[in-house]
């Protein structure tokens, strides 16, 4: 009998579980991640874990199980350094075109694979809102700083500054205090209002979700113990330096996010860590014809498949819901790509740890969701496209002159967007700007949207040597 | 901790650090915050993102070019130059 194959793309907390459920359910399974360690953004890890790395992770032995089992499970081929680069759609399913070896060097190893099912499980990305100065060294991601603290002990800078909105930046905090920055503050921009409607008027409500509350209750402690001032309803508006990152403005903004005149203080820093979301890595769903809902993210059935027949999806991809989601949502998708037994308690268990975590998504974009008023700090010389340098007074001139909210004309008259990363960094917010936003105007949630910025052929640049190397298609 | 340390040069200066650490990384821990001059501003970029997404932090690493070093794990010997000048090769 030949077993059925399941490939899982991304080896993070959805990735790990979806494997296991597969190779449980009796499928022959590969898990690949384009990183060369698993864990994902959650669970990444130095090199070496460290004795005490387990202080630096929230369910490190819930890891270390999950990474036992795909390195040891008779059915499971492991692939880290993996990436994945292009998904071609066939008659019968899905064909992946990956490249195994050191990141972006050239001469990796081609791999082709056609699985009967496919797991994806990419997770999300920071989305962070355009200010004054973001472009200058010093300012980067809240999670450049925990990726850089959790694998490598590296602060991103000396006396750092954390703001933008969401749970997150908790944590993202503590990480920097472990590695000995000095944070100067957390700046919120949810009001307390906002954060009443989300997880309600106690503080404790903040720390929403069962799970969640022993978690972000203990990085409320650390930052009350190092006196770092948490202030909601404030925004980071501006950053300045030469070269470099200096100092930066902190400004309080009212309920729609827009900066109250006159509230501006500056503040000496050298690093500013600033992540206003997650947005989720959709390129190989969109690749794959998955229908991607309004607020863009993969649509998923009580299963988690996707429209796309044979194809499935779970965690950051389908929702933000956090680890523990990620992981229950992981469980379900492997088992059923797996065609495993439809009665199997486990992943009935597992789809109701789900179903309750879809309140936490609900709260966090109650609380923390991106307001529309933001928009008044950018000046007509703030950087919106980082890659191509096009500033938010080229792109609004690009929308007048074609005068449409057509993205695409406005991309190629101004050039946002176009540049190295693909738009990953820029894409929802140039649609914003221009007025082309799916997610602004309420639809179907089962009708792919254009989905315009996520539409990427190759999912990486790829080197043209590694593209002439390609071996031929059995056909 | 025990981890192999190693040294890699940056436009020749020497920059030491440990196996397992990422070019991005051990920049950093230098205190080095940029190494790559944007084409169109000629302004300097370092880590944005952290996770190869915003594909600011390219270098040259062993004479092959754009490679992100929020990415890539160094290796004892790396030589790595800063990139600037015609925007970085995409193929898309
Ligand atoms: C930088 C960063 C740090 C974070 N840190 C925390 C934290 O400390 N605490 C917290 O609660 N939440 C954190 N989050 C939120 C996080 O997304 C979730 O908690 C959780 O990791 C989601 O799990 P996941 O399995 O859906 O995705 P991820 O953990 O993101 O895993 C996705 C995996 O897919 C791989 N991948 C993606 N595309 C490809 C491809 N084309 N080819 C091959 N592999 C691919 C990636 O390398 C990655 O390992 C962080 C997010 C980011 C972006
Ligand atoms: S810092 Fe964004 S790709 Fe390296």
């Amino acid at each position: 009998m030949t077993r059925r194959t399941v490939v899982v793309v991304g080896a993070g907390p959805a990735g790990l579980s979806a494997a296991r459920a597969a190779a449980r359910a009796g499928a022959e399974v590969t898990l690949l991640d384009a990183s060369d360690q698993v864990g994902g953004q959650f669970w990444r890890h130095a090199s070496r874990p460290a004795h005490d790395e387990h202080r630096y992770h929230h369910g490190w032995s819930t890891f270390t199980a999950l990474r036992d089992v795909v390195a040891s499970h008779p059915r499971v081929t492991l692939l880290t350094s993996a990436q994945v680069w292009a998904l071609e759609r066939l008659d019968d399913g899905v064909r992946l075109r990956v490249l195994v070896g050191p990141a972006d060097a050239s001469g990796r190893e081609h791999l082709t694979l056609t699985p009967d099912a496919l797991v994806l499980a990419t997770g999300a990305h920071d989305r962070t809102l355009p200010f004054p100065g973001w472009q200058l060294p010093g300012v980067t991601t809240a999670g450049a700083a925990q990726a850089l603290a959790k694998a490598e002990r590296v602060a991103v800078g000396d006396r750092v500054v954390v703001a933008g909105a969401g749970p997150f930046l908790l944590p993202v905090a503590t990480s920097l205090l472990r590695t000995g920055a000095r944070v100067l503050s957390v700046h919120e921009a949810a009001t307390p209002a906002s954060l009443a409607r989300g997880w309600g008027s106690r503080p404790a409500g903040l720390l929403g979700a069962a799970h969640k509350t022993g978690e972000l209750g203990g990085y409320v402690g650390t930052l009350a113990r190092h006196r770092v001032a948490y202030r909601l309803g404030e925004a980071v508006v501006a950053a300045r330096g030469d070269g470099r990152v200096e100092e930066v403005t902190v400004a309080r903004v009212d309920a729609r996010w827009a900066p109250v005149p006159g509230t501006e203080r500056t503040v000496a820093a050298d690093a500013v860590c600033v992540s206003h979301g997650f947005t989720p890595r959709l390129e190989l769903a969109v690749a794959a014809a998955c229908a991607i809902s309004p607020d863009r993210f993969v649509v998923v059935d009580d299963g988690q498949g996707t429209s796309a027949p044979g194809v499935w999806a779970a965690g950051e991809l389908t929702g933000i819901g956090g680890a523990e989601a990620a992981l229950a949502e992981g469980w379900v998708a492997g088992h059923h790509a797996a065609s495993g037994a439809v009665d199997d308690p486990a992943v009935a268990r597992a789809a109701r740890r789900r179903d309750r975590s879809a309140d936490f998504a609900r709260r966090l974009e109650a609380a923390h969701g991106i307001r529309g008023g933001w928009t008044a700090w950018l000046r007509d010389d703030t950087l919106v496209c980082r890659c191509e340098e096009v500033d938010a007074g080229t792109l609004r001139a690009a929308a007048c002159a074609t005068g449409s909210a057509d993205l695409r004309s406005v991309r190629l008259t101004s050039r946002a967007g176009l540049g190295p990363c693909q738009a990953r960094v820029c894409g929802r917010t140039v649609a914003e700007l221009v007025g082309a936003d799916a997610a602004s105007s309420p639809g179907d949630a089962t009708e792919a949207p254009p989905a315009v910025p996520d539409r990427r052929p190759l999912v990486v640049p790829v080197r043209l040597g590694d593209l002439a190397a390609l071996p031929d298609d059995p056909t | 901790m025990t981890a192999r340390p190693l040294t890699i040069t940056l436009d020749g200066e020497p920059f030491a650090g440990a196996e397992g650490q990422t070019i991005a990384g051990m920049l950093l821990a230098a205190r080095r915050r940029s190494w790559r001059t944007t084409s169109a501003g000629a302004a300097p970029r370092g880590v944005f993102c952290g996770i190869g997404v915003c594909f600011d932090c390219l270098v040259t690493v062993n004479g092959a070019r754009d490679v992100r070093a929020c990415l890539r794990r160094a290796a004892d010997g790396d030589v790595v130059e800063t990139q600037h000048d015609p925007l970085p090769e995409v193929t898309s």
